[in-house]
């Protein structure tokens, strides 16, 4: 079992968040897993990455090499075009096809888009509509999970306990929200 | 609890917890404030943990514990090793007493930082051991056997991390658990008063001790050879460069390996691996540091690496450069389409410094230039503000100020944000105030420091009283409050300042959005019925 797993999104979109669902489920599966993140600066409403390795057998660079990425898991449709060059010739793009457009010159939707559908894999959801239905805005990055979860080798369950663990050291409701989101977003792909 | 899922500065902080430390010192910088971020969640309230004025003066204080017997662990960016480099170099020369370790986090790439410089050339200038962990549970590892060489040598010892590894995650395993020291005061009273004629015997025997610390890197289970039998080229990998290399061969590598971890560099034991290799690759992120001694003053057709070109001579090391320099050939890639435009950082909506450079912006108009500084603010160097002309290092922006004023540029304006005025601003303050420098300082106080994640700013309510007690006019401090209904008022404020011929501080103050938005949603949690505890408080982010 190996999973080479690209996040990618804004600053403020929740993916450390992410990263830390899906490495709580891999370690609680008893894998082996490398997670590296962008701290800092890179914050500020830039554009952010973090990558998610995890195998069953030892990993020894803390990021992904190019190429190799099984999956690119996007919280923002341009962003999810950004790290193309890390996606394996059979991975597969999994994404917010919301735009945050926080910089001037932000390309138009349908190019993007368009881009996006161009790939040989790949799956758009409307991460924040469902999240707006579920009853937080901030739940789009669980809702993105959901989507992409069969392509993450781990079982949805595990996934599911992860989130169930993690939200609710901060509040139970959270915890309902977030598995809430993550089901739809299942459902939805 | 065994078992623990930590970053690089994580495992450094909890390694350096087990081993006994009394205290941790430090000033936030990417990427190492996580170290002492670790620390402050995690360690019992009697072990010191607040965060320093700058990197100096923490340093200082971790040698005043290590000086009191106790274990201190102090860490910072790497150019925090810059502003705390005195108390570094005289450190190794008196010596530590109880142990004292340094952990440096050096940015390669420069991804939220002004240079690359690598910190191993500090250990060897200071004649200090350096560790260089090539994973989270070696950095872990590391941290308690730093401990260890200190209380053994009496020595500082440098731990030095790269971003990569400082932000990277993976499962640690942890050791045996150490308590803190006593207060044991130094044996000989003489040590630690550098007089000259202490300080010459002092470095007499530090000279001396280097042929013991090169043989403690001889025999460190963290500098070894692992065989391979293709000895057209052997590989000699450093830190997190040996992570790089073993991820190209999964199963086992072709070429024999000699991988360092600890310095200074066990002489022997590389003159014996190259002995052994027609040609020899050095793989290393930062500088060439290990590659230009192999190399001698001219290039060596056996020695390769940065600086004969085989691996990029800047930028930090990379999976792909490496299979590159080893003739591995890498997965195909796809190219990201054109129209992937950069999303560089920018100041967050309603940022108070974003008014404050409005209203700056409208006060000077095509006027004299802004020396600027180290944080958030840097930002107002991009579109669309595009106001700030210079940014060198920590308190810079007042220093040069200055001195553009003394060559008679009219008007110098100095913008500086809370933190950093304490860090290193207040010392550029005094000599104008002594000189009635006509400058124009504006401090940007939003109450923390934000750039790296909103720590508490050492000078939340004291700058009036600092700018005053420096000796500052008091009619030229003054306050404003950078909000957009106030910008005619605030531009009016500047405008005054500006014209008038003498030194004047303007206070910009207003909180942080990402505090002040962090301090309603905890408020908001507060106001809610107590949840029990969560388990595995360690996998928390």
């Amino acid at each position: 079992m190996n999973r080479d797993i690209i996040l990618a999104g804004v600053g403020g979109q929740g993916l450390l968040t992410l990263a830390a669902v899906i490495s709580t489920a891999a370690l609680d599966q008893g894998l082996i897993v490398k997670q590296s993140e962008v701290h800092g600066m890179s914050q500020r409403g830039g554009a952010v990455q973090s990558h998610v390795r995890i195998s069953d057998r030892p990993i020894h660079s803390p990021v992904i090499p190019k190429g190799n990425a099984d999956l690119i898991l996007a919280m923002e449709p341009l962003e999810a075009l950004r790290y193309l060059e890390y996606l394996s010739s059979d991975g597969i793009v999994v994404a917010n096809s919301v735009p945050m457009k926080n910089i001037a010159n932000y390309p138009a939707d349908d190019r993007v888009i368009a881009a996006l559908r161009g790939l040989r894999r790949h799956r758009l959801i409307d991460a924040v509509a469902i999240a707006r239905e579920v009853g937080s805005l901030q739940s789009a990055n669980m809702v993105l999970l959901g989507a992409g979860a069969e392509f993450i080798g781990l079982p949805p369950d595990a996934l599911a306990q992860a989130i169930t663990a993690l939200f609710s050291r901060k509040a139970e409701e959270l915890a309902e929200i977030n598995l809430t989101a993550f089901h739809r977003g299942a459902q939805a792909s | 609890m065994s078992r623990m899922f930590l970053l690089g500065d994580e495992a450094v902080a909890q390694g350096a917890l087990d081993a006994g430390i009394s205290g941790a010192y430090a000033y936030p910088g990417t990427p190492s404030t996580e170290i002492l971020e670790y620390v402050q969640r995690t360690a019992p309230s009697s072990l010191h943990s607040r965060w320093s004025t700058n990197e100096k003066a923490a340093l200082e204080a971790a040698l005043g514990m290590s000086y009191a017997g106790k274990r201190a662990l102090v860490s910072m960016k790497h150019v925090g090793l810059n502003v705390a480099a005195d108390p570094f170099i005289n450190a190794g020369i008196s010596g530590a007493n109880g142990g004292l370790v340094i952990a440096v986090a050096d940015d390669p790439s420069m991804h939220s930082s002004q240079n690359e410089q690598d910190s191993r050339f500090y250990g060897e200038f200071a004649g200090v051991p350096v560790l260089e962990p090539s994973d989270p549970q070696e950095a872990y590892d590391m941290a308690g056997y730093a401990f260890d060489l200190s209380g053994r040598y009496h020595t500082p010892v440098l731990v030095r991390l790269v971003t990569r590894l400082a932000h990277s995650r993976a499962p640690i395993e942890r050791g045996a658990i150490r308590h803190e020291n006593e207060i044991r005061l130094p044996a000989d009273s003489q040590t630690f008063i550098l007089l000259p004629q202490n300080a010459r015997r002092n470095y007499a025997r530090l000279v001396l001790t280097q042929s013991q610390f090169v043989a403690e890197s001889e025999v460190s289970a963290f500098n070894r050879v692992v065989a391979g039998s293709d000895r057209s080229v052997g590989i000699i990998a450093a830190g997190l460069g040996y992570a790089y290399v073993r991820e190209l061969f999964p199963n086992t590598i072709p070429h024999p390996v000699l991988k360092v971890s600890q310095y200074p560099l066990p002489t022997d034991l590389i003159a014996k691996f190259v002995s052994e290799c027609d040609e020899v690759l050095v793989v290393e992120d930062g500088y060439p540091f290990i590659e230009a001694r192999l190399r001698g003053f001219s290039p060596n057709p056996r020695v390769h690496g940065r600086l004969d070109g085989t691996l990029p001579r800047t930028g930090e090391l990379t999976p792909e450069a490496v299979a590159a320099a080893l003739g591995v050939t890498s997965a195909p890639t796809v190219t990201p389409p054109e129209l992937v435009v950069p999303r560089p950082p920018a100041l967050c909506p309603g940022c108070p410094h974003a008014d404050t450079f409005r209203a700056l912006i409208a006060a000077l108009g095509d006027r004299g230039r802004v020396f600027s500084d180290i944080g958030c603010y840097t930002l107002a160097a991009l579109p669309p503000y595009e106001a700030v002309d210079t940014c060198i290092e920590m308190g810079a922006s007042i220093g040069m100020a200055k001195g553009a004023a003394d060559a008679g540029l009219h008007p110098a304006i100095a913008v500086i944000g809370d933190s950093t005025f304490t860090h290193s601003g207040m010392t550029g303050l005094l000599d104008c105030v002594q000189e009635g420098t006509p400058i124009t300082v504006i401090i940007l106080d939003n109450l923390t420091v934000a750039m790296t994640g909103g720590q508490p700013s050492q000078a939340t309510n004291r700058l009036e009283n600092i700018c005053r007690g420096i000796g500052v006019a008091p009619d030229h401090v003054r306050v404003i409050v950078p909000i957009p209904p106030k910008h005619d008022e605030n531009v009016r404020v500047l405008q005054e300042e500006i014209d008038y011929r003498g030194l004047s501080v303007v206070i910009a103050r207003r909180e942080c959005v990402q505090t002040a938005a962090r301090r309603a949603r905890q408020r908001k949690r507060q106001q809610k019925p107590e949840k029990k505890p969560g388990k595995k408080p360690e996998a928390k982010r």
